[in-house]
């Protein structure tokens, strides 16, 4: 997911950060500057716009009907897919998904699945037959760096945007009714990202940063301060003390922007 | 699989198979058992029967994929169709790619790869019988086929989960208990360096829980870590005295 990084720039970073402080000016422990855009694609039925400094992350919802798994006859079904688009980097080329849009679907996924973020027994037409699908299509605009929060924050905005159509169910027969409500929610995760770099913890990396970083770790944090989603990711590790430190962080940080978005 | 048990852990605080909160399922170890792989290694944890194959280090292909200042390894976690209750498609799904990558991250900081510029290992992993915790289990055997192809290691990597499960946390979830219980935590640690080089979860806990989950993780993967070096001096023992014989 990366090009190349010159060992100079390398050690600039990898020095600036020993020191605490980062080469765009930044705290080891400061996001970049978030903006988020709601409802920007009309022909979805939910959207939203993500700017980590100049990552760019786009989400939008659809939802359509069909059958739901059948170990979970009551409930509706939810798809997170990732797109890396050629156009947001260089270093990503088009063709079927790698296993870095995998993984960063993946990690989106569980984060609004095991917080429960969409009420999915609200969801089902006739049990067991019949049920609304809700498609999380998250698409890679820009990259510099830290995708997994971008899209995870995005994906949340998007699903907090989402209009279902009115229904009625007449003989077993789906009845679109004017008017829209909104899609039932149940809590509102947000995923921090640490990374570690020569022992250093720090977050919101970009794309430079990202790649002199070992080891990078997600945190998905609901409403009640509460852990419901972890993947750990790059080819370093953590020492359990980090995992403490990084835990604390990325609660912190959680409710440092649940406040600012008013989530 | 529709017959839900009602209760995962009864009044005497014992669990499905009868096991404590704090105990670990069977477990059997072997390496070396495939004659064709430079390395490979077995391991039967509770009904998980996994298969591990080493290739290498040997020259990349295709070549662009090679490094000029070090070894790559590639891996692969594959389950086989009849490993679990309903048949799986062979065909590799999202979440055995993504298991794949999760899998080669934990074992990248165990391998001395600088040592090897230019050239490639393979760890094939296939899972012939799946019960929870196979990443976990895929991750301790690809560790053990690792060394037993020679190549220089700086800690073998140990995995293990533990979780919670109604209200209490348990190490190493078998499948009943993945399925039903409220968290899984997995962990992938090497013990000499106190590094944790695999961590996730799904499900809800709190921040002191997913504290003691791991901890308990990790010490159920020091006493796995003991029975692996176990396995690996055995069988050099055996190679010894074929050699002095």
């Amino acid at each position: 997911m990366s090009s190349l990084i010159t060992r100079v720039r390398r050690i600039q970073i990898a020095q600036t950060i020993e020191k605490g402080t980062r080469l765009d000016g930044r705290g080891l422990l400061d996001t970049r500057e978030i903006k988020l855009e709601q409802g920007i694609i009309q022909k979805a039925e939910g959207s939203a716009r993500v700017f980590l400094g100049k990552t760019q992350v786009l989400v939008g919802v659809k939802i359509e009907t069909g059958e739901p798994f059948p170990d979970t006859p009551n409930e509706g079904v939810q798809t997170v897919n990732a797109e890396l688009v050629p156009l947001a980097a260089s270093t990503f080329e088009p063709g079927p998904p790698d296993e870095n849009s995998i993984e960063l679907a993946r990690i989106v996924d569980r984060g609004i699945r095991e917080s429960h973020a969409i009420d999915t027994a609200k969801l089902v037409i006739e049990a067991g037959k019949k049920v609304f699908v809700v498609f999380i299509d998250v698409y890679v605009l820009n990259h510099d760096g830290n995708l997994i929060d971008a899209a995870a924050l995005a994906a949340v905005a998007a699903l907090k945007n989402t209009k279902m159509p009115n229904y009625e169910v007449k003989d077993g027969e789906l009845k679109i009714k004017t008017g829209y409500t909104p899609l039932p929610l149940k809590s509102t995760p947000i995923t921090v990202t640490v990374v570690k770099v020569n022992d250093k913890l720090l977050i919101d990396p970009w794309v430079e940063e990202e790649q002199i970083a070992e080891a990078r770790i997600s945190l998905a944090v609901n409403e009640d301060g509460n852990i419901c989603a972890i993947q750990k990711g790059g080819n370093g590790y953590f020492t359990p003390q980090q995992i403490v430190e990084a835990s604390k962080i990325a609660r912190d940080k959680a409710t440092e922007l649940r406040k600012k978005l008013d989530w | 699989m529709s017959n839900k048990p009602e209760k995962l852990i009864d009044k005497k605080g014992l669990r499905l198979d009868g096991r404590k909160a704090d105990e670990l399922r069977s477990l059997k170890l072997e390496v070396g058992i495939l004659p064709n792989a430079d390395g490979s290694a077995y391991i039967e944890h509770g009904k998980n029967k996994i298969l591990v194959g080493v290739y290498g280090p040997r020259e990349m292909h295709p070549k662009h994929l090679s490094q000029n200042d070090r070894m790559v390894i590639r891996t692969r976690y594959h389950m086989a169709p009849f490993s679990v209750q309903e048949r799986k498609s062979p065909a590799p799904s999202r979440r055995e790619v993504e298991l794949s990558k999760v899998i080669r991250e934990s074992l990248e900081p165990s391998v001395f790869n600088d040592l090897y510029p230019r050239t490639g290992i393979d760890v094939f992993i296939e899972v012939l019988q799946a019960d929870g915790g196979t990443r976990c289990a895929s991750i301790t055997a690809a560790s053990l086929a690792i060394a037993d192809a020679g190549i220089p290691m700086r800690d073998l990597v140990v995995a293990c989960a533990a979780g919670k499960v109604e209200d209490q946390i348990v190490l190493d979830l078998m499948d009943e208990e993945d399925k039903l219980g409220v968290a899984d935590v997995p962990v992938a640690y090497m013990p000499s360096l106190n590094a944790v080089t695999l961590l996730q979860m799904d499900g809800i806990l709190s921040p002191e829980e997913m504290e003691k989950a791991v901890t308990m993780a990790i010490e159920g993967c020091k006493k796995i870590y003991a029975k692996q070096q176990e396995v690996l001096k055995t069988k050099y023992q055996l190679v010894k005295e074929g050699v002095e014989e």
